[in-house]
């Protein structure tokens, strides 16, 4: 068994008052391999976006604060570094990309400059050298007269290039892994299939772990090879891309992919969730589905199922598939 | 006479900015809806496709007459909407009405719900008296599934799938036969949005008003549509019924659109069809063909010549110089006198 390159174990993230916390992250356990492709998928409030930050330890304290867990980067504990040490991991080791490129862009500030910064802060290098490398990277991801746009601004460039500069920025260090929170959804349909194509490009030729944040399920088969569904704050089922689509064991899991219309199904009427999202950390005990579980038996109000194992590849916490699965499902501590 | 309750011809919308400013230099000019000509039948749900800046929303609001087209013509049923009286454009909405895509920007924050449901019985005076009023909100509330006991309530206390609900019951309030949806799930969380397309599709079912759903997310057109039009920079590039556009695309940017799309499937990784550059901009429409710049087939008269929407199989259209038609069958191919 490989190293796994991140190593997310049982973090949790809590908001507000220290007397009166809301756990908006709770137990979350996953691994990426080198090279590997990870995709987190839930809806608002799952606690996804949260999770991701916590990674580069990004989140604002107060009022959040890590509470609970482990984020073991090439086996260092990445929560023991001392915050002065954080600046260095960003962008050189792990980099981030969000879904909105014009507000992650410094407005007055020229492409060149930017992409530019992220190698002074990182590496030695003469500015010469440099330029050229932020000219490399910008036809690395496919804007035209790189050498040309250098001086220009993030308002001259489109919703598209604008992605497109800010994964040129992230990737310009060589990163080991690249998080890429929601990066297509401010999106039109047809740009985003340019920027998807782009990151698979890039990870054959970069070899850059991906770890990517996503409500889509489109876009989370397109590009990843593991999936880890969360929902109010937690991990309900972890596992590669083929299980989850073909035989999805949680029963979240099982109505968020019948609740998608399909470019190829014929349904007369789409199957539906019963209720809304719980708010984050509103669910204090149980199982956080429980509410609009269709499978619910009693035992899911008291008490939360702990994650079981379906399979080598597969994980999902729910007491009633675990108990029909029974002979294979075996608790699993990650 | 005719099946239609909705029709167009040649609607066009220009927006024109900068003039009073840049002294000297023409006005800007968008063309944000161009020369587009298609019905809605009674009953019928057709959506509009395309991406950010085509014009769809634009030509929604202009079939409600939110705003006014600079070309063309409305009619709903047999009248002209076009240059009717405000007076009499507003009785006419009664049977035209709307909901929003964002269902927190949409309500009146300060309101409550029965308010914003009661808002179009008081103005069409359909109701008679305060318990009257309330009875019909809670019947309403019923409709869509809310609880009538929130009836007092404000928006803010309701989650986005249940405001969308409340924009629901305010545009079915006065029983209209066209609507207008605008992208009214693209704001919700993928559980939500699918209840929200169910109640959508009962209420048609019930009620038989017809629909334009302005969308971008074609796997949910494909779900509720009957006919799809598809926009690419204020014009309508193909339309027609929804199993021949998704199943026979013929025009090249239909076809990228539909490939494009990432399918929740991973043993069906899509050989896309990627197209190159951005959509230009609607204030630079380009010559010709306004898709010739990203074409995968273009050829040179592209450029130069503006490909007209003609039938390229029964009900749909294509405005491509290279579509296809398909062969004609025998029985039908009778010649055709010349005009």
């Amino acid at each position: 068994m490989t190293v796994p390159l991140l190593k997310v174990d049982n973090l949790a993230v809590e908001f507000g008052p220290k007397a009166n916390p809301i756990r908006v992250v709770d137990g979350v356990s996953f691994e990426i391999p080198p090279a590997g492709a990870v995709g987190i998928v839930g809806e608002s409030g799952s606690g996804k976006s949260i999770t991701s930050l916590s990674i580069l330890r990004l989140i604002s304290e107060p009022p959040g604060r890590i509470v609970q867990g482990r984020i073991e980067f090439n086996g260092v504990n990445l929560l023991d570094l001392p915050r002065s040490e954080m600046p260095d991991i960003r962008g050189r080791d792990i980099a981030m990309i969000f879904q909105e490129p014009m507000s992650s862009l410094n407005p007055v500030m020229t492409i060149g400059d930017q992409i530019g910064e992220a190698i002074k802060l990182h590496e030695d290098m003469p500015g010469e050298k440099r330029r050229e490398r932020v000219i490399e990277m910008l036809r690395l991801v496919g804007i035209p007269d790189p050498a040309g746009r250098l001086d220009s601004y993030p308002h001259q460039f489109s919703g598209g290039m604008r992605q497109r500069v800010m994964i040129a920025m992230a990737l310009v260090c060589n990163p080991k892994l690249l998080i890429a929170d929601e990066p297509t959804t401010a999106l039109d349909v047809t740009i985003q299939a340019q920027v998807l194509d782009l990151m698979h490009k890039l990870r054959r030729t970069l070899n850059t772990a991906v770890l990517l944040i996503s409500h889509d399920l489109g876009v989370i088969a397109d590009v990843c090879e593991r999936v880890v569904v969360m929902y109010a704050g937690r991990v309900v089922e972890e596992a590669d891309i083929r299980s989850i689509f073909r035989n999805p064991q949680h029963p979240y899991t099982r109505g968020l992919l019948q609740s998608i219309p399909k470019l190829d199904d014929d349904r007369d009427r789409l199957y539906q969730i019963p209720g809304s999202v719980p708010l984050a950390g509103s669910v204090k005990k149980g199982c956080p589905f429980y509410q609009r579980c269709s499978l619910r038996i009693d035992k899911c109000a008291q008490e939360m199922p702990p994650m079981f194992s379906f399979g080598p590849d597969q994980r999902a916490a729910c007491w009633v598939t675990a108990g029909q699965a029974d002979a294979k499902a075996k608790e699993v501590a990650l | 006479m005719t099946d239609s309750i909705i029709r167009v011809e040649d609607l066009g919308k220009t927006f024109r900015s900068g003039s009073s400013l840049s002294l000297g230099k023409p006005a800007d000019e968008v063309r944000a809806v161009d020369g587009c000509s298609f019905s809605v039948n009674h009953g019928e749900t057709l959506a509009l496709v395309g991406e950010s800046g085509c014009g769809k929303s634009t030509l929604g609001r202009l079939l409600l007459r939110l705003i006014d087209p600079t070309a063309g013509k409305i009619f709903f049923e047999n009248t002209e909407l076009t240059h009717l009286p405000a007076g009499r454009m507003r009785d006419m909405r009664r049977h035209l009405q709307m909901i929003f895509q964002d269902p927190y920007g949409s309500l009146s924050p300060r309101r409550t719900v029965a308010q914003i449901i009661a808002e179009p019985l008081d103005v069409f005076g359909i109701v008679r008296s305060r318990r009257e009023r309330r009875d019909r909100v809670a019947d309403l509330m019923n409709q869509v599934g809310l609880s009538p006991s929130f009836m007092d309530r404000h928006p803010r206390q309701f989650s986005g799938g249940q405001r969308q609900r409340i924009g629901i019951a305010r545009a079915i309030a006065v029983d209209p036969s066209f609507i207008v949806a605008d992208e009214p799930v693209s704001a919700l969380d993928v559980s939500v949005q699918a209840q929200i397309i169910n109640l959508m599709q009962d209420l048609q079912r019930q009620k038989n008003f017809s629909f334009l759903f302005i969308a971008h997310d074609l796997a949910v057109v494909r779900h509720i549509a009957d006919r799809v039009a598809v926009m690419y920079l204020g014009r309508i590039v193909e339309i027609g019924p929804k199993k021949q556009i998704y199943g026979m695309p013929q025009h090249p940017y239909t076809q990228a659109l539909l490939s494009a799309a990432p399918e929740p499937d991973p043993d069906r990784k899509a050989r896309r069809i990627i197209l190159e550059g951005d959509v230009p901009s609607p204030k630079r429409v380009p010559s010709g063909c306004s898709f010739h710049t990203r074409c995968p087939i273009r050829q040179d008269i592209c450029s130069v010549e503006r490909p007209p929407l003609r039938e390229v199989a029964t009900g749909q259209l294509a405005a491509c110089h290279f579509a296809n038609p398909f062969p004609i069958p025998v029985a039908k191919a009778v010649p055709v006198v010349p005009a």
